[in-house]
């Protein structure tokens, strides 16, 4: 176990409303304490706009405007500009979107936003699927993974966003997990640092949308990095992959058996999805050594 | 009229580029711009204007309107004045949003050229665009000439700033947005002097940290629309207002609603955008024949000018409503506003809805003499009636 090298500094507060057991508002707390006080937050619909609360409370201290589902980039766009223009170009300006928001409808306006290489943090709180709605299904959500919308499971796979946005060259783009907060906080720290666009994906296992248990959200996603399923990289300018861990850790079955969204699978099912994460694992690695 | 005023600065330019003047004398911070025809020269204009360091405002060119619309609503958030344009498929694009930019009460002004929307494709001037959007909680203003929009634009910050609430100002596809014109540009002082720096309400302050367009309950949400009511309310004389300190600057006068040669009149004919200047003709000509018609023009659409429309239009026998749009199942939506105001009158006019001009359709001077002729003194006509 690694110690937690952290202090809160009150940027979250407590009393919020998300699901008991839920390592969204860990990873909330750290990233809100990491971006402090001089910062302007855009949120959009989704856990994280629930979790921040219903007029007039908010468990954040930075203002945030409830944007449209799609328009996330674009309205942290505008924040910046809007500060730019008053001459207040250091204040920060932080994004926060679901899968949903990120991966699907919001990705015309993220990838604008990317080309235009706006002065924005971005943090994407992927958790594979509608959860404000229910449970449905995103771009997202991994192959076979049953949600409302896929009941048999997903046929198609999680869609690469991390390619995606590589290929739009921004600055910095990270992916982090709550069971590895030094390393979260590090990489916040770095994007508020860096200007331009600084993508982060958080990977929030969802209690009801994968059926985990209450207590088991860290393990879980600590089981997503070490089985590589979810690896701890950051890609500098598109170009320079770097990867967190040399090896895969656990079998993806290790990983899988949390969750009741696979519990559907036949061994020869996992084997296939096994059989998927080595080949992205190379592939990374290899893209690492480049 | 135009009085001309010593060392007035006379230049030609069409709509869009008297726009472009108009927006550049009143200095906004942030401007998020998507092209559409036949909007774009107002763009192309900003653009020129900051290239050459006239315009200073952060110029946000992102992927579509529905964005542009989004970085407006969040500049404005922070305090800034935002100024954004675009036409028919832009403006339908951005709905949703136009709902968000008047609920939040952002003081944003868009001016939008009338077009047709799709389908079929066409580029034609037709309200229906920005009719369509008229339960979004926009202040809405139809212009008829170039001079018309640059004051226009320009007065448009000062009501939205005033009321809390977007304007959105309007111009017809071609006849306005296209047609050069005569326009006099106010110099920079002047327009400065109208249109102050104040102390705007910073929405988003990082050292409150409230948050904006948070979940309410439902009482709450209730609230806001009464709220909106109350702001709505106070349109109407902002409107005069701002044309009145307007014109002591300029000798340009303007107000909610205009009329010409209405004195004594026994029909009047109801326009807006750019068929005031064929009905403005048509009704020189059936004056000089002895037929008392008159000219009223609505300049403020929303809010309808409700208790100045009702006094204004008892004073005629007949009113004929000229409407460049259609919507379908109903008819003209001016005509179908009127209709509504005018309930419940004793002395409401003969009332007469003509879709003359849907689709950009020419509607010559001619034509409308002679439907004025025909409907003088005709008992009100329950459906609207196509214009050939
Ligand atoms: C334009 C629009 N369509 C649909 C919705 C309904 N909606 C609200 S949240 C949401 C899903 C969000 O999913 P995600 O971004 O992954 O966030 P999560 O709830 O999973 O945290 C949807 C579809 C909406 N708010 N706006
Ligand atoms: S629905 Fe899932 S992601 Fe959302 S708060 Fe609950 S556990 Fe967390
Ligand atoms: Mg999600």
């Amino acid at each position: 176990m690694e110690k937690i090298d952290y202090t809160d500094t009150g940027q979250f507060c407590s009393g919020h409303v998300a699901c008991a057991g839920c390592a969204e508002a860990l990873a909330m707390r750290v990233i809100l304490n990491e971006v402090g006080t001089d910062a302007v937050g855009v949120v959009v619909p989704s856990c994280t706009a629930v979790i921040l609360g219903g007029h007039p409370m908010s468990s954040a201290k930075i203002p945030f405007l409830h944007g449209t589902l799609e328009s996330a980039a674009a309205s942290a766009a505008g924040v910046k500009r809007a500060l730019r223009a008053m001459g207040r170009d250091d204040t920060t300006v932080l994004c926060l979107a679901g899968d949903g928001g990120t991966y699907d409808i919001g990705l015309q306006s993220l990838s604008s936003a990317a080309e235009r290489n706006e002065d924005i943090l971005y943090v994407c709180f992927d958790n594979e699927g509608y959860m404000n709605t229910g449970g449905q299904k995103s771009s997202s959500t991994p192959k076979s993974a049953t949600t409302g919308s896929t009941p048999l499971g997903k046929t198609t796979r999680k869609k690469n966003l991390i390619e995606i946005l590589a290929a739009h060259r921004i600055p910095y783009i990270a992916t982090v997990s709550p069971s590895h907060l030094n390393d979260m906080k590090a990489k916040v720290k770095k994007a508020k640092g860096m200007r331009g666009m600084k993508v982060i994906i958080v990977l929030i296992p969802c209690l009801p949308g994968w059926g985990v248990a209450d207590n088991a959200a860290v393990k879980t996603a600590r089981l997503a990095v070490e089985s590589g399923v979810f690896p701890l990289i950051e890609v500098e300018d598109g170009l320079t992959y770097k990867v967190a861990q040399d090896e895969k850790k656990h079998p993806l079955d290790d990983y899988l058996a949390q969750q009741k969204r696979y519990r559907h699978l036949k061994d020869d099912d996992r084997a296939e999805l096994q059989a998927d994460v080595d080949a992205s694992w190379s592939r990374l690695i290899g893209l690492a050594a480049m | 009229m135009n009085a001309p005023v010593l060392n007035e600065d006379m230049r030609l330019m069409n709509g869009n580029h008297a726009v472009a003047w108009g927006v550049r004398l009143a200095v906004p911070d942030v401007a998020p711009l998507y092209p559409i025809t036949p909007q774009t020269p107002i763009l192309e204009k900003l653009i020129e204007f900051q290239s050459q360091g006239q315009f200073k405002a952060e110029l946000l060119t992102p992927e579509s309107e529905h964005s542009a619309m989004a970085g407006c609503i969040a500049a404005s958030a922070l305090g800034a004045r935002v100024f954004t344009a675009t036409s028919s498929q832009g403006l339908l694009l951005m709905h949703e949003l136009l709902h968000y930019a008047a609920g939040a009460r952002m003081p944003i002004v868009m001016f939008n050229v009338n077009r047709t929307p799709a389908a079929p494709w066409g580029f034609w001037p037709d309200q229906i665009d920005s009719l369509s959007q008229r339960d979004t909680g926009w202040v809405q203003l139809y212009t008829e000439n170039p001079q018309d929009s640059l004051d226009t634009v320009i007065q448009a910050f000062r009501i939205a700033e005033s009321a809390g609430l977007p304007v959105m100002v309007n111009h017809d596809a071609f006849y306005v947005s296209h047609s050069v014109e005569p326009v006099s540009l106010p110099s920079a002082d002047l327009v400065q002097s109208y249109l102050p720096r104040q102390a705007r309400e910073i929405k988003l302050d990082t050292t409150i940290g409230r948050s904006v367009g948070a979940p309410v309950d439902q009482v709450q949400w209730n609230r806001t629309r009464r709220e909106m009511q109350i702001a709505m309310a106070g349109i109407a004389d902002l409107t005069v207002q701002a044309g009145q300190d307007w014109a002591a600057l300029t000798g340009r006068k303007s107000a909610p609603l205009e009329f010409y040669k209405t004195e004594g009149a026994e029909i009047v004919l109801v326009t807006m955008g750019s068929m005031t200047g064929t009905a403005r003709d048509a009704v020189d000509r059936l004056r000089a024949d002895g037929v008392k018609a008159g000219l009223l023009k609505l300049r403020l659409f929303r809010p309808l000018p409700l208790a100045d429309l009702r006094a204004a239009l008892a004073r005629f026998g007949t009113a004929l409503v000229l409407d460049r749009n259609y919507s379908p199942g109903t008819g003209g939506v001016l005509h179908q506003e009127i209709k509504a105001a005018l309930f419940g009158m004793d002395d409401a006019p003969g009332l007469h809805g003509l879709l003359a001009g849907v689709g950009g359709v020419s509607v010559p001077v001619e034509t409308l003499e002679a439907l004025a002729r025909e409907h003088l003194g005709a008992p009100t006509s329950p459906d609207p009636i196509w214009v050939e």
